[in-house]
């Protein structure tokens, strides 16, 4: 989030009586990476979704940024993220519009990605944008005078994936500080994972990464979360920490990833989650999935406590109301 | 008795103290190939360093200067090297190269998928993370920098 010059300023104006005020930190910013985010500007939108929780499920309806427009921008397919920012900003009583076709004219006929911001830039109030490139909405929010908010860029960030994955363990266990939290399956490539340890390091989580040798999690992203005083377990035994996991986040291991589909095969079944290898687990111990599953987790477990991935799920509708309603200043 | 390995020069530069094992990549840097050389250029490679370093590089430049973007290039590649500018024999300038905090267009990004690979309209940008081993972070995809020589423009 860098230095606006004062726009904030100039356009933020809280009303002394309004009864939800999100953090003005976040107004008219960009929502790039987790990293640019401190843990308190983290926990002022953990706090801020809780309170978009009986919007987000219809309970109470109020339309704090009527007027406005959420430009999705999406570059590759998407349906979590697309449809819940959609909800977010209608529960909100924003307009969306859909710019992904536009865009996929425009780069076929050859426009840059700073073109095609600059010019989705005016027909908008914030840029939603998903890309499969590293570092796209860095390089948007550049050339945006309008806040981006990066909906996944390629193998790089997903900040809202991130603080929805937060906000799940806080609302389920109280907090974060301390949590014992295994992360299993694909930690290599996982673009949601990389993300999560850096986050749950901040919070002072005691992390283990559970993977095949070859999905582990790459050597120089461990080496900076023990710079940072995370000393985080690395295994391949599954079975050896459940018993002494308060949260378990399983990640979907791609069949492309294996030349040998024998060994996909192994491997796939060797870190699937069912009821029997749950017998091990501590009874209000949590299982979390970005979703869409294929087979890491046995559609026997959905109904047990342990489930919370489609609680999960939703959480995305309140966390991205709570980013739409601080980075465009809604009130309530 | 000292052993003289290359010659005093009259004009031009003395980079010394460069990392071990760089001169070749710092001749790149200079932008040295079959056509370009119009004045003696001396190599040294690996020789014993008075300074904190056990072995250095040397390389001596007659008759050039250097501009002050290959200086920050070869700070890349030897953050501990001096520029020793001499003129008629005698040193008129000795400066250590200076790493910025920020490095803009002097190298590309090593992760093939980054976007500044992908010729949208910015120059590449890296934050230096640590100066002691030089690590550098891409400004965009936040990916450290792998083989610095390698990526310079």
């Amino acid at each position: 989030m860098p230095d606006d010059g004062g726009r904030m300023q100039r356009l933020y104006r809280p009303d002394a009586h309004t009864r939800i005020v999100s953090n003005p930190d976040f107004y008219d910013k960009d929502i790039v990476s987790i990293r640019d985010m401190t843990r308190g500007q983290i926990e002022s939108i953990l706090d801020l979704s809780a309170k978009m929780v009986p919007y987000a499920n219809g309970e109470k309806v109020a339309r704090p940024l009527a007027g406005k427009i959420v430009g999705n921008l999406f570059f590759e397919p998407s349906t979590r993220t697309r449809l819940s920012f959609e909800s977010a900003a209608h529960r909100l009583g924003a307009d969306v519009i859909d710019v992904s076709q536009v865009s996929e004219t425009s780069i076929s006929k050859g426009e840059t990605l700073a073109d095609t911001i600059r010019m989705v830039d005016a027909y908008c109030d914030v840029i939603v944008l998903r890309h499969p490139h590293e570092g796209a909405a860095r390089l948007a929010a550049k050339f945006s005078e309008n806040p981006v908010i990066n909906a996944g860029d390629g193998a790089g960030s997903h900040p809202t994936q991130t603080l929805l994955d937060l906000f799940t363990i806080k609302r389920a266990k109280g907090r974060i500080d301390g949590l014992n939290i295994a992360l299993v399956g694909d930690l290599k490539y996982g673009r949601t994972v990389h993300s999560l340890a850096d986050a749950l390091t901040t919070f002072g989580a005691n992390l283990t990464f559970v993977a095949p040798e070859s999905l582990q999690m790459p050597e120089d992203i461990v080496k900076d979360l023990e710079e940072r005083g995370c000393n985080p377990v690395v295994t391949s035994d599954l079975g050896g920490v459940i018993g002494g996991a308060d949260v378990l986040y399983v990640t979907r291991i791609q069949r492309e990833r294996f030349p040998d589909p024998s060994e996909y095969r192994k491997v796939a079944g060797t870190y699937r989650i069912d009821n029997a290898i749950l017998r091990e687990a501590s009874k209000d111990m949590i299982v979390m999935h970005p979703l869409p599953r294929i087979d890491e987790i046995a559609p026997e477990v959905d109904g047990t406590p342990h489930a919370k991935y489609f609680e999960q799920a939703f959480n995305g509708i309140p966390v991205r109301m709570a980013l739409l309603m601080a980075i465009l200043g809604g009130e309530l | 008795m000292k052993e003289i390995r290359v010659a005093p020069i009259r004009n031009g530069t003395v980079i010394d103290h460069i990392t071990a094992g760089q001169a070749l990549n710092v001749l790149k840097i200079l932008g040295v190939n079959e056509h370009s050389i119009d004045s003696t250029i001396s190599v040294v490679i690996k020789v014993p360093s008075q300074k904190g370093m056990k072995w250095k590089d040397v390389v001596k430049l007659e008759d050039r200067e250097l501009d002050p973007e290959t200086v920050d290039k070869i700070a890349l590649i030897a953050p501990n090297a001096t520029i020793v500018i001499i003129r008629d024999y005698y040193v008129a300038e000795k400066y250590k190269v200076k790493l910025a905090d920020k490095i803009v267009g002097l190298a590309r990004c090593s992760n093939p998928h980054c976007i500044t690979n992908m010729g949208e309209p910015v120059a590449p940008e890296f934050n230096v993370v640590s100066r002691d081993p030089l690590k550098l972070r891409c400004a965009y995809c936040d990916r450290k920098l792998t083989n610095i020589s390698d990526n310079l423009l």
